[in-house]
């Protein structure tokens, strides 16, 4: 039987459409990249990289101390942050404030670490009304989607859908000009961040030596998030952590260029607290949820612990062939992309999805690309390796176990390799003669081998390297 | 209790013991350009226009007092209290409202102006980006609300970009509850990557930069 995914992601492939909208917009941003981080105009982009790297592997290294000084920061400052091992008990907290606080609606910017909790399901379950402002994350709450992508969450809509689905939920007539549907959103949305009790954000960075959450953005939703309504609560990663805001120096150039090729996002905001003394807006409380949901089982892997790395820039998404031609919803979880197929088996089991280290030709282009240095093939290679030692363990695939012994056996024995290879090659026929494979399609379109000759053909066989090589030698000579 | 379990689970992952300090970090990496004022100002320029910011040049306050007042002629404007704004005479230009006291008022008043007028503690010129610094004279709402954003500026505070910020400013966080960088008008292209301009904050932005020495900071 053709497993789940493999039905989904045929079905996305015969999508020309979709295809052509995911090829388009990831070239773009490709191109974007390219020219921000073009050696003419940062002439020290691989150095930044390098730094950046160092830094987070130092922060990770040492996170516990880290994390108890942006606490006391956060309290010196006079807010209050609140651990949760998991999303359970993020969400509980906020219910529980919420009800505290009389709160009725609560207006979020965008952000993977409460997608990757189901923050925004958790609290509609309990009636509390939860708006994501972020203009494609909302097309995306509205059509009652996952984001495709780690930075744009509707990448895969067309603008008419987009007028269906503002004209379906928000009877509004149907508007296909982005810019009126921009203004469409803008006006509701308007009202929303007024009558908030609760504004909802994420972390890009959180600054153990200020206590500060950092918020970089492009549309001012997270800074209307984090102005108008009179308490702000972050739910962040215990990974965010950076140990000065002075690295924002290095993580801001690096963060802008390699998500959307943008020297620095339109807004980055740099909260340190509730508002103070003598101000007049801003919010009167200030939290910070930080959250381990899976993280500590990945520090606590000396290798794989790069992992924790990630600033969620999403450069590896746009430069993956395998994601350019599948899209971001045939990834099993929130996180797609090389750094999805990283995340997601350390985060939720290994064996829960084990293709999915597979799906990948390792390329490198993900690791090519990472603005902090992330080996992703490497990681892929040994979560695939662990995948094997389990599958061996419980005793599956003997026969492709089988096959690969025999295979080593023959490759430690130069005569018999070249003998096999011969006698294939007298099967297969002379160049330009039908071939015995070509007569026999159906034979090798069956069983294991399927997989592989109904997408390829063999060329026809010529002389064999060996041979080749014998006469090099011999004219040399 | 999450606290103690979350931390009792991160030092048995690195091995570290309870109240160990952090080993010692890698050194900052902050690299000044030496850049002359006018070189300041001609990337400062470039790069707002570049992202559809208009930057305008003038000789003195009294001049960019006048230029605020034909940006808004008589339409609706909301000016923070930055002691700047009052040496361009800007707070008092018929059309402006300024000196807020209560929380609500502003608001509403942000709601409702066609103009946010602000100063800006610095501006970046490699990027094109102002940096304000959250306070009671100088609101968040006013930069935010409007449909216009106007930024008024003494030359002198003319960054050259991320790096000289942080080394100047490397405790962000004892000045300001919130310090707000904003590099050109709002934007997104969230839908068919189609660049659109004013989604949540001002589409519009102008940076005024008024040349000769600072009186007040």
């Amino acid at each position: 039987m053709t497993p789940l995914y493999q039905i989904n992601i045929r079905k996305t492939l015969a999508d020309a459409h979709l295809e052509e909208a995911i090829y388009a917009a990831t070239a773009r941003l490709m191109d974007h990249r390219r020219q921000v981080v073009a050696p003419e105009v940062l002439p020290d982009y691989e150095e930044l990289r390098e730094q950046a790297r160092r830094i987070k592997q130092h922060t990770l290294e040492n996170l516990d101390a880290y994390l108890e000084q942006f606490e006391a920061q956060v309290q010196g400052r006079g807010g209050v942050v609140v651990w949760a091992r998991d999303g359970g008990e993020a969400a509980d907290f906020l219910l529980e404030l919420a009800r505290r606080k009389q709160a009725r609606l609560i207006v979020k910017s965008k952000s993977m670490t409460s997608e990757e909790i189901g923050l925004r399901e958790r609290l509609e379950q309990h009636h509390l009304e939860t708006v994501e402002t972020d203009l494609g994350e909302y097309i995306i709450q509205l059509a009652q989607e996952r984001p495709y992508h780690i930075v744009a969450p509707a990448l895969h809509k067309t603008r008419y859908q987009v007028g269906e689905i503002f004209s379906r939920r928000l009877g509004v007539p149907e508007e296909t000009v982005p810019e009126k549907q921009t203004k469409i959103a803008r006006a509701v949305l308007r009202q929303k961040f007024l009558a908030a009790d609760i504004g909802v954000t994420g972390a890009n960075f959180l600054v153990a030596d200020s206590g500060a959450v950092v918020l970089v953005e492009n549309e001012g939703n997270a800074r209307l998030t984090t102005s108008a309504p009179r308490i702000h609560v972050a739910v962040a990663g215990i990974e965010k952590l950076i140990p000065r805001a002075q690295d924002l120096a290095v993580f801001l150039k690096l963060l802008g260029r390699s998500a959307t090729g943008q020297p620095l996002t339109v807004y980055t905001s740099l909260l340190a607290g509730p508002r103070r003394e003598g101000e007049l807006d801003g919010p009167e409380e200030f939290y910070v949820v930080l959250l381990d949901n899976g993280r500590t089982r990945v520090l606590a892997d000396r290798d794989k612990r790069q992992s924790l790395y990630c600033i969620r820039c999403g450069a590896c998404l746009n430069h993956c062939p395998v994601y350019r031609r599948i899209g971001g919803h045939n990834y099993p979880w929130v996180y797609s992309g090389p750094i999805g197929k990283v995340i997601s088996p350390q985060f939720q089991g290994l064996m829960q999805d084990p293709w999915l280290p597979f799906a990948s030709s390792l390329c490198a282009a993900c690791a090519e690309v990472c603005p902090v240095k992330i080996e992703i093939p490497r990681l892929l290679l040994e979560l695939r390796a662990e995948i094997v030692k389990t599958w061996r363990r419980e005793g599956r695939k003997r026969l492709e176990r089988w096959a690969f012994r025999l295979w080593a056996w023959v490759m430690r024995r130069p005569r018999i390799y070249e003998m096999l290879g011969l006698a294939a090659g007298a099967l297969m026929g002379e160049e330009g003669g039908r071939s015995w494979l070509a007569k026999a399609p159906a034979l090798l379109n069956a069983g294991p081998l399927r997989a592989w000759f109904s997408q390829r053909d063999l060329p026809p066989p010529g002389r064999t390297f060996r041979q080749l090589w014998r006469t090099r030698t011999a004219r040399v000579r | 209790m999450p606290r103690e379990s979350v931390l009792h689970k991160v030092r048995t992952a690195l091995a570290r013991k309870a109240g160990q300090p952090a080993a010692p970090a890698p050194p900052p990496r902050l690299r000044i350009p030496a850049l002359d004022p006018e070189a300041r100002w001609e990337q400062f320029a470039r790069a707002l226009e570049k992202l559809g910011g208009k930057a305008q040049r003038v000789a003195d306050p009294a001049e960019a007092g006048r230029s605020v007042a034909a940006l808004i002629g008589d339409r609706p404007a909301v000016a923070s209290q930055a002691p700047y704004l009052a040496e361009c005479g800007i707070t008092r230009l018929p059309s402006v409202q300024s000196g807020f006291r209560d929380p609500a008022a502003l608001r509403a008043a942000c709601a409702a102006a066609e103009f946010g007028i602000t100063s800006a503690q610095y501006a970046l010129a490699d990027t094109g980006t102002l940096v304000i610094a959250a306070s009671g004279q100088e609101p968040r709402l006013i930069s935010l609300l409007p449909p216009v954003h106007i930024a008024v500026l003494p030359a002198g505070r003319l960054l050259s970009g991320l790096d000289e910020l942080f080394a100047v400013l490397p405790a962000p966080a004892e000045c300001a509850s919130a310090l707000v960088l904003i590099t050109g008008p709002s934007r997104t292209a969230d839908i068919e990557q189609i660049l659109v301009r004013g989604v949540h904050g001002p589409g519009e932005i102008h940076v005024i930069v008024v040349d000769g020495r600072e009186t007040t900071g």
